[in-house]
C-alpha cells in the first residue's frame, strides 16, 4: 500500500488539476461552480530530505476538487516563485489568477518546517500567513490544514480537508470475499482497514468526538451492533437482539445510540443507553421503522417509516411522545441525516425512476434535489455543512461522490479496487 | 505594519497546528495501524458452513429428493415483486413441501435469508428483506412448522447474486433463501 501511495503521487506531478490520484482513488469534478475562484498555488520551495509528499499538489488537489475554487496547472505557471519579495504579481494577473500561494518547505526526515503564504494577486496584498512544524508522519495533514486556513480565508466557512471518512467495501482473499470497514483521509488516502469480516458490515456511524465507531456486522450471520474505539481497535457488542440490529447513530452527547430492533415484531426505533445497555423504545405499529438520526441538539430523532404506505420521513421527540410526518413530495424518502448546525437534512428520495440525494431547509421545509445519479445512496455532511458525501453507482460498481449542500458542484471519487458503500464523514 | 501583523498570524498558527497535532496522536497515531485492524476480526473459524449464493444449503444429510429438480423441494429461493413481502401464488407450492418436510422433521431447522434490490437506503432494505422473510415463516408456522425451527435474518441489499443494475438482476435479488442447516 505504501509503495502504491507513492507511485500514485508521482502519477499527480503529471495530472490535471482537476483530477487528483490517491492510493487508488480519483476525485473527478462531474459538476464545477460557475463562480470558482482561479487561484494558483506554486509549487513550493525544497529543502533537506522531505520524502514524497508534494504539498502545492495536495493543496490544489483539495481546493480544486472542492468545487468552489479553480486551481491553475503548474505548467500554466510563468513563474515559480518561493519568495514575497520574488512574486511579479503581473504574470499573474495576465494568467487571470484572484489569488496565489507560495510557500516554503523544509524537512530532515523526522520533521518539517513548513511556511505559506496567500496573496490577492490584484493588489498584492498578502491576505494569510502561517509557519509550523510537522511531523514525519504528519505531511499531507499539514497540506490538508493549508487548505482549511485558504478555504475559511477566502469563503468565511470551516475547511473539512482536514477530516476522515469510514466507508465499507470488499476485498478478495484466498478464504474468499471479505467486506471491510476502512477510516481514511477525506481524500481517501491513507485508508486503513478498522474491521474485516466474510459477512457483511453495515452502516458505520461515528461518535461525535471522532473517537469511536458503531457498526452493524453479520459475523455470526445474524446482525450485531459493535462499538469500536479506533485507537485501541478495542470492539463491543452493543446489542444482539433477535431479529434486525441495525442503523445505529450516537446521540450528540455521545451518551446514546438511537437503533433499529425487530424483536418484537416489526422493525422500530429504540436509544440505548451505552452505559447500562437500557433501552427505551420510541416507535411501535405495525409498519416499519427505522434509520435514526439525532437532531444536533439531542431533542429530536428523524426516522424512515412505511406507515403511510410509502417510505416517508418523520420526527419524533427523543424522549418519547407523538411522532408527525416531515416529508411529503414524492414516493420515496428515507435516511435522513442532519448536518451539524441542524439547519439542513439530507435524504434519500426518488425521482421518477431513479434514487437521488435531496436537502431539505429545515425552516422552509423546502427539497432540494442535489445528486444526479440512478443509484445514489447513504448521505452525510461535511462538517463545515457545505457538501454532502454519499454512494453512487458508476458503471458495475459503487463509488463516493460529493456534492454541494445547493447541488451546483458535484464531484465523484472513484477507487480503483472493490465496491465502496455507506460512507460516514467524520464530524 | 503589514510585517507586524503577518508574524501576529505566524505566532497563533504555531499554537493551532500544535494542538492539532497532538489530536492526531491520540486520534489516528500508529494506533489506528495495521495491528488494529487484524485484532479480533479475522473470524476464519466461521467460513465453515457459508450461507449465501454459492450453496447456502450446506446441510449435507439432506436427502436426494433436495436434488430432484422434478421434486419442489429443489427450489429453495422465493421470490418477490417490487417493494412487496407477499409470496407469490407460482412459490406457495413451493413454500407449503418445505412446511411439509420441516413439519414431519421436527429437529431439522432452517434460516430464511431475506433479501431486497440495490434501490433506496440500505437499512430500509434490511426491513423490507425481513419482512419477506416473515412471510414465508409465517406461511410455513400456518403450516405446523414449529417456531424453533425457523430462523429469520435479513441481508438487505447486502448480498446481492446478480450484480447488474436493471430489473432483470435486482428479480433476482428480491429473495428469500432457504438455509437448511
Amino acid at each position: 500500500m505504501m509503495l502504491f501511495a507513492r507511485i500514485s503521487i508521482t502519477v499527480l506531478l503529471a495530472s490535471l488539476f482537476s483530477v487528483a490520484h490517491a492510493a487508488g482513488l480519483t476525485i473527478e469534478i462531474t459538476k464545477g461552480a460557475q463562480t470558482a475562484v482561479p487561484i494558483a498555488i506554486v509549487p513550493f520551495g525544497q529543502g533537506g530530505a522531505i520524502g514524497n509528499v508534494k504539498l502545492s499538489d495536495v493543496v490544489s488537489s483539495d481546493l480544486g476538487g472542492s468545487g468552489f475554487f479553480k486551481t491553475l496547472a503548474e505548467d500554466d505557471m510563468l513563474t515559480k516563485p518561493t519568495e514575497a519579495q520574488k512574486i511579479n504579481f503581473k504574470d499573474w494577473q495576465v494568467l487571470g489568477q484572484d489569488y496565489m500561494v507560495i510557500g516554503q518547505v523544509i524537512g530532515n526526515g523526522n520533521q518539517f518546517n513548513i511556511e505559506f503564504q496567500l496573496f490577492n494577486v490584484n493588489n498584492g496584498g498578502l491576505l494569510m500567513g502561517y509557519r509550523f512544524t510537522a511531523g514525519a508522519h504528519e505531511l499531507r495533514r499539514a497540506a490538508h490544514h493549508i487548505s482549511d486556513l485558504i478555504y475559511e480565508k477566502l469563503t468565511g466557512r470551516k475547511g473539512s480537508f482536514n477530516t476522515r471518512i469510514a466507508y465499507v467495501t470488499n476485498a478478495v482473499r484466498s478464504q474468499g470475499r471479505q467486506y471491510l470497514l476502512q477510516v481514511a483521509d477525506a481524500d481517501g488516502f491513507n485508508p486503513r482497514t478498522i474491521a474485516e469480516s466474510p459477512e457483511p458490515i453495515m452502516a458505520p456511524a461515528w461518535s461525535p468526538d471522532g473517537a469511536k465507531i458503531a457498526y452493524v456486522s453479520f459475523h455470526t450471520k445474524r446482525s450485531e451492533i459493535y462499538v469500536q474505539t479506533l485507537a485501541t481497535g478495542q470492539r463491543e457488542s452493543v446489542s444482539a437482539y433477535p431479529g434486525i440490529n441495525g442503523a445505529p447513530a450516537f446521540s450528540p452527547d455521545g451518551s446514546r445510540l438511537a437503533i433499529t430492533l425487530s424483536k418484537d415484531g416489526s422493525p422500530d426505533v429504540y436509544i440505548l443507553n451505552l452505559s447500562n445497555r437500557g433501552l427505551t423504545r420510541l416507535t411501535s405499529g405495525m409498519s416499519i421503522e427505522t434509520e435514526p438520526t439525532w437532531s444536533p441538539d439531542g431533542s429530536t430523532i428523524v426516522f424512515t417509516s412505511d406507515q403511510g404506505g410509502k417510505p416517508q420521513l418523520y420526527t419524533i421527540p427523543s424522549s418519547g411522545g407523538k411522532s408527525s410526518r416531515l416529508t411529503f413530495q414524492g414516493d420515496y424518502n428515507a435516511r435522513g441525516r442532519f448536518s451539524t448546525d441542524g439547519r439542513s437534512l439530507a435524504m434519500v428520495t426518488a425521482n421518477g425512476g431513479d434514487y437521488r440525494i435531496a436537502v431539505m431547509d429545515m425552516a422552509s421545509r423546502t427539497v432540494n434535489v442535489v445528486s444526479s445519479g440512478r443509484l445514489d445512496e447513504s448521505p452525510s455532511f461535511s462538517p463545515n455543512g457545505s457538501m454532502v458525501l454519499f454512494a453512487a453507482k458508476s458503471g458495475p460498481r459503487s463509488t463516493l461522490a460529493v456534492a454541494s449542500t445547493d447541488g451546483a458542484v458535484q464531484q465523484k471519487l472513484a477507487f480503483e479496487t472493490g465496491e465502496i458503500r455507506e460512507p460516514a464523514w467524520a464530524p | 505594519m503589514r510585517l507586524d501583523k503577518r508574524y501576529l498570524v505566524l505566532a497563533m498558527a504555531a499554537v493551532l497546528v500544535t494542538g492539532c497535532s497532538s489530536d492526531e496522536k491520540e486520534g489516528l497515531g500508529d494506533t489506528l495501524g495495521a495491528d488494529a485492524s487484524t485484532s479480533g476480526y479475522s473470524d476464519g473459524s466461521l467460513s465453515g458452513s457459508q450461507f449465501g449464493s454459492n450453496g447456502f444449503n450446506s446441510a449435507s444429510h439432506l436427502g436426494p429428493e433436495f436434488s430432484d429438480p422434478n421434486n419442489p423441494l429443489s427450489k429453495q429461493v422465493i421470490y418477490f415483486e417490487l417493494d412487496s413481502s407477499q409470496v407469490k401464488q407460482e412459490y406457495v407450492s413451493i413454500v407449503a413441501a418445505h412446511a411439509r418436510y420441516l413439519a414431519s422433521h421436527p429437529k431439522q431447522r432452517v434460516i430464511l435469508g431475506g433479501n431486497a434490490d440495490e434501490r433506496g437506503s440500505s437499512e430500509y432494505n434490511i426491513a423490507l428483506g425481513e419482512q419477506r422473510s416473515k412471510s414465508v415463516e409465517r406461511m410455513m408456522r400456518s403450516q405446523g412448522v414449529s417456531a424453533s425451527q425457523l430462523e429469520v435474518v435479513s441481508y438487505g441489499e447486502e448480498k446481492p447474486v446478480a450484480y447488474g443494475h436493471d430489473e432483470s438482476s435486482w428479480s433476482q435479488n428480491r429473495r428469500v433463501e432457504l438455509g437448511y442447516q
